[in-house]
């Protein structure tokens, strides 16, 4: 039977040396009954996502609190990926990550994790999918931290506080930092619902984040009444505020 | 010696405390001002007859205070009914002291006498039925009750996260997993153990010790330790779980968010007669844990209040990038 399938490839990824080394632990005392091997460990979750844009795996094992990016986030990011693995939890106490768990059938384990719990999780896990994206976003309901975005087959991670604006152009929205753009595949309304004590908008199809806005210009147009542009810290380049939008030009100027 | 001014419960309020000064002083003047505000019409002359009022109240206040604060001990000694009556006295004194001194010094108008003792009889009995019925809400009883209720109890989250790191040495490294669960057992005795009595503080700073090499256990070289306690009085007693409590808070909140090493700095000295305790930890921006940061930190603070009323104070800050809580209490010697 075991001979049917290749073994199941599994990434360990914990914030914490001694959980990851537990883990290494029971797969290896599990491996003598389902096929596996550890393809590789990560301390966070930045480490993870590099990991899997080069090394794909089946099962990834992905503590949810840890530094900077949390476990789900994770597991949102993980969709960009070709082919995301099956993610299996895991958690030292969260009595609501639990509930929401059970309700939307994520699998997840209990720190301490037991080797029979670990079994029966790895049992299943041929079928096991990678969760579908809205059940994650009904498990972690704040703001992502960072934007992923796939680039020839490697999940990039922009921090979303280095964003300075986000512009939609035709079928895409274009992410500008201080130091290059990125093509995101998502729609600016969600954005903008996401992100909304971060950014303003000041155009049909652009979003400015408010730390990035370092003053408004009237600027002149012939003949015209003219209209204000945003003048942004670190970009040379200045942004139309369209006419709709310019009670931001007072809100943001007051304050 | 912790719960000080409640022995019994009609017992006369240690008139040695600041906070005990600080309410006779605000009731006092809070009746002034009720009397000025009567005999007045408008806000103005209200103001007027209030510098009157004062003029004639504050003198034999603070001469009473001084007197209370002098004999207090003597007082303690005498039951209660009779040391109410010798506070009486002293106030009563107080006020004829007064009046004869501002007569002779400054020429003040002598009348009135009988309505200054008629005032501060008044007052005294006031005062003295608040410190009554304080002192009954403050029971022995009920305040360890209270104590009881607000020792610190164990994160969850650090119980699990510790026994996963346990398990995890016992493969590797039995040695260090027996000493982690030696710690793990002297840190849960004592969060059993009955903790209302002041303890050493050396006691508690070495519980905190074994606290943070459990901790660093799991976090490793993300977590530094930097103790500066060369210049603490190692017989001073504290409400024991003081540091601890907040120490867990540095880790939670101030390390585990974070990447890079994060250093936690605890600093204990003795500055004029009192025990300063500084805890410094990096201040992570917009996480969503704060609310359990400040529910810790209020507990700690009411623990204070109930061992040292407000003569103890907690303040907590942010300063470059650092979280500070700053605890200063009265140096009580072991």
């Amino acid at each position: 039977m075991a001979n049917e399938h290749p073994p199941l490839r599994v990434l360990i990824v914990d914030d914490e040396a001694p959980a990851r080394s537990r883990l290494r632990d029971l797969l290896t005392d599990l491996a003598a009954e389902i096929p596996l091997e550890i393809a590789g460990e990560a301390g966070n979750g930045r480490e993870a996502i590099d990991f899997l844009s080069v090394h794909p795996v089946d099962v990834v094992l992905l503590d949810i609190r840890m530094p900077e990016i949390d476990g789900i986030e994770v597991a949102q990011h993980l969709q960009k990926l070709g082919h995301p693995p099956a993610v299996i939890f895991a958690t030292a106490y969260d009595v609501y990550a639990v509930q929401a768990f059970d309700l939307h059938a994520v699998d997840y384990l209990l720190k301490p994790i037991r080797s029979s719990r670990l079994r029966e999780a790895f049992a299943r896990a041929r079928e096991l999918k990678a969760p579908r994206m809205e059940v994650l976003q009904e498990l972690r309901q704040e703001a992502r931290t960072h934007l992923s975005i796939n680039e020839r087959g490697r999940v990039h991670l922009v921090p979303v506080g280095e964003i300075i604006y986000l512009k939609a152009e035709l079928k895409y929205v274009t992410a500008r930092t201080a130091e290059r753009e990125y093509l995101l595949e998502e729609s600016l309304t969600r954005l903008e619902q996401e992100f909304a004590d971060r950014f303003v908008r000041v155009h049909r199809n652009c979003l400015v984040a408010r730390a990035a806005i370092r003053g408004f210009e009237r600027v002149a147009e012939p003949g015209g009444e003219g209209h204000w542009e945003v003048v942004l810290a670190g970009l040379e380049e200045r942004l139309p505020v369209s006419r709709r939008q310019q009670h931001v030009v007072r809100e943001i100027g007051k304050s | 010696m912790s719960i000080n001014q409640n022995a019994n419960t009609s017992a006369l309020p240690n008139f040695r405390n600041l906070g005990i000064l600080l309410r006779i002083l605000v009731v006092v003047n809070a009746m002034g001002i009720a009397v000025a505000a009567i005999k007045s019409d408008t806000p103005a002359a209200a103001w007027q007859e209030l510098l009157v009022v004062s003029a004639i109240i504050q003198p034999p206040l603070l001469l009473a205070l001084l007197t209370l604060v002098a004999v207090h001990p003597a007082l303690t000694e005498l039951p209660y009914w009779l040391s109410s009556l010798a506070v009486l006295a002293i106030a009563l004194a107080a006020a004829l002291v007064a009046n004869l001194a501002g007569f002779d010094l400054f020429g003040a108008p002598r009348g009135g006498l009988l309505r200054q003792f008629g005032f501060t009889i008044a007052v005294t009995a006031v005062l003295l039925g608040y410190f009554n019925l304080r002192g009954r809400a403050l029971s022995p009883a009920l305040t360890e009750a209270r104590l009881q209720a607000l020792q610190a109890r164990i994160r969850p989250h650090f119980l699990f996260n510790s026994i996963n790191a346990v398990l995890s040495l016992i493969r590797q490294d039995p040695k260090r997993a027996e000493m982690a669960l030696e710690d793990m057992a002297d840190l849960f005795r004592v969060l059993m153990a009955d903790n209302r009595q002041l303890a050493p503080i050396g006691r508690e700073v070495a519980l905190c010790r074994q606290y943070l090499g459990i901790e660093q256990l799991r976090l490793g070289e993300r977590l530094v330790v930097e103790w500066h306690v060369d210049a603490m009085p190692p017989d001073a007693l504290i409400p024991p779980l003081l540091l601890q409590p907040l120490l867990e808070n540095a880790v939670y909140h101030g390390v585990e968010p974070r990447t890079e090493p994060g250093t936690v700095a605890i600093n204990i000295f003795l500055s004029r007669n009192q025990v300063v305790i500084v805890l410094r930890n990096p201040f992570q921006d917009g996480g969503s844990h704060h609310t359990g940061n400040r529910m810790a930190v209020a507990n700690i603070r009411e623990r204070l209040a109930l061992h040292y009323d407000a003569e103890a104070t907690l303040t907590t800050g942010v300063r470059d990038g650092t979280y500070e809580v700053r605890i200063v209490m009265p140096y009580i010697r072991g």
